[in-house]
């Protein structure tokens, strides 16, 4: 094991020299708020930060290292564009008060990134603010709460989710303050059209879809299933978690939804987690736009912009602008690819996520039959009951290949699941060498599964005890 | 794979064990219950004096794979929870006939229960699907 930075600490050793305090300005604190003992932080110099952190960097796995794909969570290269775009002083060297006047050009790149994200959506307006993908539907069922309510429409409460939705559905929604419907997927995986239709009624406020779904497949009764919503008088959701698959060739607008969410960390190739932050920006139709959050940026008639503050609005969901420099990367991505190179980017992911599966179903059960969108499911129940070897054993002997494990268990309707969503940025020597690793750990779960019981060998760190952790958390350093 | 005889079960892999002539019953979930869901490291306990309706959830719990809702086989008041769970959610693993979740009073309706055959029949069917 690699050491903790404060095992690194050596007491007196410092980064900077502070200059002598001018003025004691402990004068003016009450003293009952003064700090008695040290605050007990690591004391290193930058040299050991530097190389503290660059160990720690080799120890990991990010998309600068190689295959990582991770389904559900299109990893994709995040170009360096982005990034210099995103350090530019005028971007950086800001205020989020200060005046309008100074800040021109990022109220353009804000106005620009909402114009260009609605227009992919097919939605009327578009709010920056979201933090995150889930941030981004709990922020859409406010909307449409917010919408019905002032339709007088208090009964609506119900939230409709097909079994194969993303965990967050249901958690945002219940967050939101409504209760949730489950609707079971049919044999393909799509939503069950008569089920549907019984679930929807005088209480349903919306359905949340993910287009395509979380089996990697486009729902080819869309239509008709935001027509039955919407009869009901309910509202549609699209979670575009998915949105990799169809950016630039449909629209959730054009298959009758009202509001979507997008992750910028996803399909428009910012970073993900703690090296992004992420963004999710929400869109709607017209008549849900009076309720957005926060404040929009829009050009004035005279060409300047200013923010537009709409009249209805839920409230802040985030302080100030939301992770305004995550819009700046987004905005760099679409203005790069144009709208033919998003619809380009989109096919070629789609091209990918078959090309790999085909190549993996000689030994792999799929989840389901025929092509793929931009990802696919396997399911391993067949080989745990026939070698004992598990998903969870199969993702971690990737570990070993140098490659990222697939999303592992998910969806949930999918027993012993490996989700893979290759995306488009990688190349088909990447892909080839990615078929020929996970079919020689498929060989060797049937001649020597035991070694695959033992994987990873060959990480820093082998297999780690999960439930240990999570019965037992030691969450205090030095205990 | 454990069915015993004594007890009912539902099709949500849940057992209810019906005493004092049908007036109180214990919840608890199956032998193929705990082994769909691997290792279990969490289970939210309900409140005593809480009532619950057949059919909707009476809790979850969790495992390294996933977080799943446990329904209510019957409708009733909750007199007793069984504490030990909260430090020892691996007795739902060991012996998942042992480790009652809840103790039910009053009850009422209840959700289709099978006997210990059809619910072997139907366990059956569920892996062949």
């Amino acid at each position: 094991m690699s050491m903790l930075i404060f095992e690194r600490s050596s007491a007196g050793r410092r980064l900077s020299i502070l200059p002598e305090k001018p003025v004691e300005i402990e004068q003016y604190i009450p003293s009952e708020c003064l700090r008695r003992q040290d605050l007990d932080l690591p004391q290193l110099s930058e040299n050991d930060i530097s190389r503290h952190y660059t160990e720690l960097a080799k120890r990991s796995h990010g998309v600068n290292d190689g295959f990582y794909p991770l389904g559900s969570c299109t990893m994709k290269y995040n170009p360096k564009l982005n990034e210099a775009m995103a350090v530019l002083p005028g971007f950086c060297d800001i205020h989020p008060l200060q005046p309008l006047a100074s800040i021109q050009g990022c109220l353009q790149v804000m106005a620009e990134a909402q114009k260009y994200l609605a227009e992919i959506t097919g939605m009327d307006a578009v709010t920056l603010q979201p933090g995150a993908g889930a941030h981004g539907e709990f922020t859409g069922l406010l909307l449409i709460k917010a919408y019905l309510h002032s339709q007088g429409q208090l009964a609506r409460n119900k939230i409709i989710v097909p079994d194969s939705a993303h965990g967050t559905n249901p958690a945002s929604a219940t967050m939101a303050g409504f209760s949730v419907i489950n609707v079971p997927s049919d044999e393909e995986g799509y939503v069950d059209l008569d089920l549907l239709q019984a679930a929807v009624g005088d209480d349903t406020a919306a359905l949340m879809l993910t287009n395509p779904n979380t089996l990697g497949r486009f729902d080819k009764n869309i239509l008709q299933i935001t027509k039955i919503v919407h009869d009901a008088g309910g509202l549609c959701y699209y979670d575009g978690a998915n949105l990799n698959a169809v950016v630039g060739l449909v629209r959730p607008g054009d298959m009758g939804f009202d509001v979507v969410h997008l992750n910028l960390h996803k399909t428009f190739s910012t970073p993900h987690g703690g090296g992004g932050p992420g963004s999710g920006p929400v869109g709607c139709k017209s008549f849900l736009a009076p309720f957005l959050p926060g404040r929009l940026a829009m050009e004035e008639e005279d060409g300047t912009y200013g923010w537009l503050l709409p009249e209805q609005s839920i409230g802040d969901v985030k302080a100030f602008y939301g992770n305004f420099l995550v819009a700046v990367k987004a905005l760099s991505y679409i203005l790069t690819l144009g709208a033919d190179g998003l619809a380009a980017a989109a096919s070629q992911s789609v091209l990918n996520a078959n090309y790999l599966m085909k190549q993996l179903s000689a030994s792999y059960d799929m989840a389901c039959d025929g092509l793929c969108m931009h990802e696919f499911v396997m399911s391993l129940e067949k080989l745990k009951q026939q070698t004992g070897v598990s998903a969870m054993d199969v993702a971690k002997a990737l570990l070993d290949y140098q490659m990222h494990p697939p999303t592992m268990y998910f969806p949930l309707i999918v027993h012993e699941a490996l989700m893979v969503e290759p995306t488009e940025t990688e190349s088909k020597e990447t892909l080839d060498q990615a078929a020929q690793a996970y079919l020689e750990i498929y060989r060797r779960a049937c001649s020597d599964p035991e070694s695959l019981h033992k994987a990873p060998q060959t990480t820093p760190v082998g297999r780690v005890d999960e439930v240990g952790a999570a019965r037992n958390p030691r969450l205090k350093f030095g205990d | 794979m454990r069915i015993p005889q004594d007890l009912q079960y539902t099709k949500s892999h849940e057992w209810v064990k019906l005493y004092d002539e049908g007036t109180k019953a214990k919840v608890g979930i199956t032998d193929f219950a705990q082994n769909q869901m691997g290792d279990i490291v969490f289970i939210t306990l309900p409140e005593v004096g809480n009532s619950v309706t057949a059919e909707e959830t009476l809790t979850d719990f969790e495992s390294v794979k996933a977080v799943s809702d446990i329904y209510s086989p019957v409708s009733g008041d909750i007199c007793a929870v069984n504490e030990e769970l909260a430090d020892a959610p691996e007795l739902l693993n060991t012996d998942p006939y042992a480790a009652w979740i809840v103790e039910l009073e009053n009850i009422g309706d209840t959700v289709e229960l099978l006997s210990a055959d059809a619910y072997e029949a139907y366990c059956k069917e569920q892996e062949e699907a």
